[in-house]
């Protein structure tokens, strides 16, 4: 390499040979990241798939099976996993096929960045029952005890989200409080020294919970009635006839 | 850096050893600084990070030893990042794959591995220099001593900062996290400790350098 006594730039190869030189690395990188890409394709869907699905379970306590929805104001679709970055709303189920919550994300800005939700939400109590962190850069030891500390995941026991009588949003406002001084169903008992993420993960819970819960409650019933979840759904099965001519064009 | 004799002698301990203590990257070097620093918070952590960054300075120090007669000089820089990034690539796929937990953890930092002044610094001051058996050895050690560096700091910072080694507790529930150990000033202190630490071992063996080999174990 060092050879040469002639300064650098009159012993300049060829451009041809540079750019052969080049081009072949760069084919050659090319190639292994694409087998690498294709080899890791599938684990990598997996190990999210199963992420998510320790978080869904997570946030609805007794649930082991998931289906995936897309709801939207025009109306809830069902996904299969192939889809699973667009659903919204998972449905959990228990093992004789009914429905025990739905997990559904939420985001707001934290302290230090945004800080992503999974909630539970049980229709038949009315209340937020699991509560998990999906994606937070709070301060370690103050802002990332909203991950672990127990009385405030305590508050994700039974959360009143209850609907106003029209039905159409949350008939108190989520709020967080002071350590110790939650006295209502719907207040969010907060932490000392977390206090921005705490208000964060209220607001987060508060804005979704108004926006998502009354579009839900219009589509409750075809949850309640999953296709393929349990051959026997007993219980359900004289809802569903019930429900079918409300809406014709349900798969 | 590596003095230029070694290269004709063969690819023996004496290189392996230097990476490791008295080359070491970290401490003595003082490269790849940033990783160090920014994913040392747990053990775990920093040992992933260190053997990542061990497996791509391997692969791209081969090619790179391997093909040092094909590159012409002019673009030899470009090369070794597009066969750094290549490994880096691939190995940020392989940990996705491996656990998300981990990937998460690490975030961009693994992606910042084809950055890390450690590895470019080794392929151009060595890989292009040498035949592959000293490259490798040569490599082999800088990677231990980087992994070793890392996780010596990641060790640290855990015990202190979470009160765990690998996620097992080690004081009971009673422990309050020394929080400060886990924030990134945590890095810096801890490092600078380790930095005096190998600053004040090295200057009290200095005398007895050539005889003595001494235990590096930390």
């Amino acid at each position: 390499m060092s050879g040469e006594n002639i300064p650098e730039t009159p012993s300049l190869p060829s451009s041809g040979r540079l750019i052969l030189t080049l081009a072949t690395i760069a084919m050659m990188s090319g190639f292994v990241v694409v087998f690498v890409y294709q080899v890791t394709l599938e684990p990598i869907a997996r190990n999210h798939r199963m992420a998510l699905e320790k978080a869904v379970f997570t946030v609805i306590p007794g649930a082991d099976t998931r289906v995936n929805y897309l709801l939207e104001s025009e109306g809830l679709k069902r996904l299969d996993d192939e889809d699973i970055d667009r659903a919204n709303l998972f449905a959990g189920y228990d093992a004789e096929g009914s429905l025990i919550g739905v997990a559904m994300q939420a985001s707001a800005r934290g302290y230090a960045d945004v800080i992503r939700v999974l909630y539970g939400y049980s229709p038949e109590r009315e209340c937020i029952i699991g509560f998990t962190v999906l994606q937070s850069s709070e301060t370690p030891g103050l802002g990332d005890k909203i991950e672990t500390d127990p009385d405030f995941l305590a508050n994700f026991e039974c959360l009143d989200v209850s609907l106003n009588q029209e039905q159409t949003g949350l008939d108190n406002e989520i709020r967080a409080v002071r350590q110790g001084t939650k006295t209502e169903p719907w207040q969010i008992d907060g932490i000392t020294g977390a206090t921005i993420s705490v208000e964060a993960v209220a607001r987060a819970l508060r804005e979704s919970a108004d926006r998502m819960l009354p579009i839900l409650a219009g589509h409750l019933y075809e949850l309640t009635e999953p296709d393929d979840i349990s051959p026997d759904r007993g219980p359900y099965l004289s809802d569903s006839k019930v429900d079918a001519g409300f809406n014709p064009d349900k798969e | 850096m590596v003095a230029p004799q070694k290269q004709f002698e063969s690819p023996g301990f004496d290189t392996l050893k230097e990476g490791i203590w008295k080359d070491n990257p970290v401490f003595i070097m003082l490269l790849g600084l940033c990783p160090a620093l920014a994913v040392s918070n747990t053990a775990l952590n920093s040992l992933a990070m260190g053997l990542a960054s061990t497996v791509v300075l391997l692969g791209s120090s081969l090619l790179i030893s391997m093909m040092r007669n094909v590159i012409p000089k002019q673009v030899r820089i470009a090369s070794y990042i597009i066969i750094i990034a290549t490994f880096v690539t691939a190995v940020d796929y392989t940990i996705h794959a491996l656990s998300l937990e981990l990937y998460n953890a690490l975030g961009a930092f693994i992606q910042l591995i084809v950055v890390n002044c450690m590895i470019l610094g080794r392929c151009e001051a060595y890989a292009s220099k040498n035949k592959v058996s000293t490259t490798m050895v040569n490599a082999t050690g800088m990677g231990a001593g980087f992994t070793l560096a890392l996780f010596m700091i990641g060790s640290i910072r855990e015990i202190l900062g979470f009160g765990t080694f690998f996620d097992i507790p080690l004081f009971g529930p009673d422990f309050q996290n020394w929080a400060i150990f886990i924030l990134p000033p945590g890095g810096f202190i801890v490092l600078s400790l380790l930095l005096a630490l190998f600053a004040f071992v090295e200057k009290r063996r200095a005398p007895a350098k050539t005889e003595k080999e001494g235990g590096h174990g930390s």
